[in-house]
């Protein structure tokens, strides 16, 4: 489960978001790039990356939401990247602009960060019928830590159930299948449908 | 079976999949532990409504839970209700005396109340100044359920001389973090779906509300629930009513809780009373705290429900409201706009124009307000029930205990 930590740091327009990008720790970076998944398993929203919501809600930048939006994380770049990207992003974004972008008033970017804390569930499958059944039933938390946690931020290269169907139920089709989903597009609970449907169609043939 | 004692069980068929299995996991490494909850009032406010279910939740669990309430005279009390205020950001500013009486009530309150335990969790500004009798070895968090967004500084720099002292504060929202040495974390408030307040009701059992208090039954009913406060804005309602009755007929409810700890509450409702004395379709009810089940009915008996706080913490009735399936229409201040999502769960508003244009377009769009109650009540859900705070809880003390030195 994850503890949301507050940093007391808040931008108020493009300018400051760009300043604090740069002094934040790669927690916090990672937070906002992912906590979306977290906060909203069901409804989903605009974006799923918080400073491209904030830009596009609360900067009433749409062009800057749409380009931060488009910064993306994948387990083969660095946190450190990803600040650069959106730091650049911004910086280009600025260039082109008259004036520097303020919130709405009582609306500022308040910087967040996060800690893991690692909860052994007790449920064990040894088969794809039974991993099906928990997968209808288990906590969205759960699908998020396996997801997006142990491709990121455990840095195990991809997400823990491609990692079982291959190594342990040598299930490589629907290993790749799964990896092949672009999890940022989808919430916690679409991913749980999408996931069940491969699984049940690995089932069927 | 009697609030107190329903077992966790109980919420499986409410809260998300996966949850209570998750709860007890979370709880297997803190069975054990001895946890204080320190607050100001045990009867009426949020405050007290979440810990009446947290606390028997903890003890299932293994934990050994303890909630104790201090007392105050009447001084202390208008004297937390000023501090409150002007955290909140009013311009009234306590006096000397009012600050003395909150040291010496903290003072003498200390005296009485055992302070062993392995986690405290010290809740809002009245019993802050407790934390200058922490037990060595001990891990201490402040609870803040109000809106610091924008405090007033000598106040806020006057409570923060203690709130420094704790191991960690915990707040509703991101945005009332404070430049802090201490880690901050944010936990969401919530309500209890099994409880008087929000369990299903009979057909009959609204109806009789209906009929107790006289609503018409061929108007639709507008509602706002909450303490009779300046900041929750009863008398922009009814601005707000007087506008959309203009062109749409409907009736207005006002139904307020009294809070032990709020003084002011009588002087806002004798002036609420006094600008509906006029409209016999605004019903104004002043309701007694263990009014749980009216509160219910009202709220499903509503049409629209509104919210116009201009200052809010959370906002328990937004929650309250959603979760039986509302169309909300909130205030866009403090937690009011974490859960109303604009357009997607209700909507939330700027000025008594902008609400009374949204009851307006809520009643005439019947087909739209129910797909707003339908998405309110699974974002409520995911988010806003009692058995996700209690995750938080849990996973907060897991973290606390494992950077416990030694």
């Amino acid at each position: 489960m994850e503890v949301k930590e507050l940093l007391g740091l808040r931008a108020d327009n493009e300018i400051q978001l760009m300043e604090l990008l740069e002094d934040v720790s790669c927690d916090s970076i990672y937070f906002h790039m992912h906590s979306y998944f977290l906060r909203h398993s069901f409804l989903s929203g605009p974006y799923t990356n918080d400073f491209a919501n904030w830009a596009a809600i609360q900067l009433r930048d749409r062009v800057l939401g749409e380009k931060l939006a488009g910064v993306s994380i994948s387990p083969d770049r660095g946190l450190d990247d990803v600040r650069i990207e959106l730091i650049e992003t911004i910086d280009k974004h600025l260039l082109q602009l008259m004036s520097i972008p303020s919130a709405t008033p009582g609306s500022p970017f308040h910087f967040m960060s996060s800690q893991i804390v690692e909860i052994p569930l007790g449920i064990q499958v040894d088969d794809l019928p039974a991993f099906l059944e928990i997968l209808k039933n288990v906590h969205s938390s759960s699908i998020y830590y396996h997801i997006f946690e142990a491709r990121i931020r455990v840095r195990r290269g991809r997400n823990d159930f491609s990692s079982w169907f291959d190594e342990c139920l040598g299930l490589k089709d629907l290993a790749a299948e799964i990896e092949k989903i672009d999890f940022y597009m989808y919430s916690l609970e679409d991913l749980r449908s999408e996931i069940g449907r491969l699984c049940r169609m690995e089932l069927e043939t | 079976m009697s609030e107190k004692n329903r077992s966790l069980g109980a919420y499986r068929d409410v809260c998300p999949p996966g949850t209570l299995d998750l709860i007890w996991s979370l709880a297997e490494r803190l069975k054990g532990l001895s946890l204080l909850h320190v607050n100001s009032t045990r009867m009426g406010g949020g405050v007290s409504e979440i810990l009446l279910r947290l606390i028997p939740m903890f003890e299932e669990l293994g934990i050994s839970a303890r909630w104790e309430v201090m007392t105050g005279t009447p001084l202390f009390f208008t004297a937390t209700k000023c501090m409150h205020n002007a955290l909140q950001g009013d311009e009234k500013f306590p006096t000397a005396e009012m600050f003395e009486e909150y040291k010496d009530v903290n003072r003498r309150n200390v005296e009485s109340i055992p302070l062993d335990a392995d986690i405290a969790v010290i809740h809002d500004p009245q019993p802050a100044p407790y934390i200058e009798w922490k037990p060595a070895g001990a891990r201490w968090l402040w609870r803040c359920h109000i809106d610091v967004s924008r405090p007033q500084k000598k106040v806020w720099y006057f409570l923060k001389d203690y709130v420094s002292r704790y191991d960690g504060a915990i707040f509703t929202l991101a945005s009332f973090a404070q430049k802090l040495k201490i880690p901050q974390f944010l936990i969401y408030p919530s309500i209890d779906p099994l409880s008087d307040k929000n369990r299903e009701l009979l057909p009959e059992q609204t109806a009789a509300v209906r009929e107790k208090y006289g609503f018409p039954v061929d108007k639709p009913i507008l509602l706002q629930v909450s303490r009779f406060d300046k900041f929750k804005d009863p008398l922009g309602v009814i601005l707000a009513y007087k506008m959309v009755k203009k062109t749409t007929d409907c009736c207005l409810v006002l139904a307020g809780g009294g809070a032990t700890d709020d003084p002011e509450g009588s002087e806002v409702l004798a002036r609420v009373r006094s600008e509906a004395e006029a409209d016999e379709d605004i019903f104004v009810l002043d309701l007694p705290p263990d009014a749980n089940l009216t509160i219910n009915a009202l709220q499903r008996l509503a049409h629209v429900v509104i919210q116009k706080s201009v200052r809010e913490g959370f906002g328990l009735t937004v929650a309250e409201a959603m979760w039986k399936g509302n169309p909300v229409i909130g205030g866009a201040v403090g937690g009011i706009t974490t859960q109303i999502v604009y357009g997607l769960t209700g909507y939330t508003v700027n000025s008594v124009e902008g609400c009374a244009y949204r009851i307006r377009y809520l009643l005439n769009n019947p087909e739209a307000a129910r797909r707003l109650g339908e998405n309110a009540k699974e974002y409520t859900r995911t988010n806003f029930l009692i058995t996700r705070h209690l995750i938080d809880y849990l996973s907060l003390l897991s973290l606390l205990l494992a950077d416990k030195p030694g």
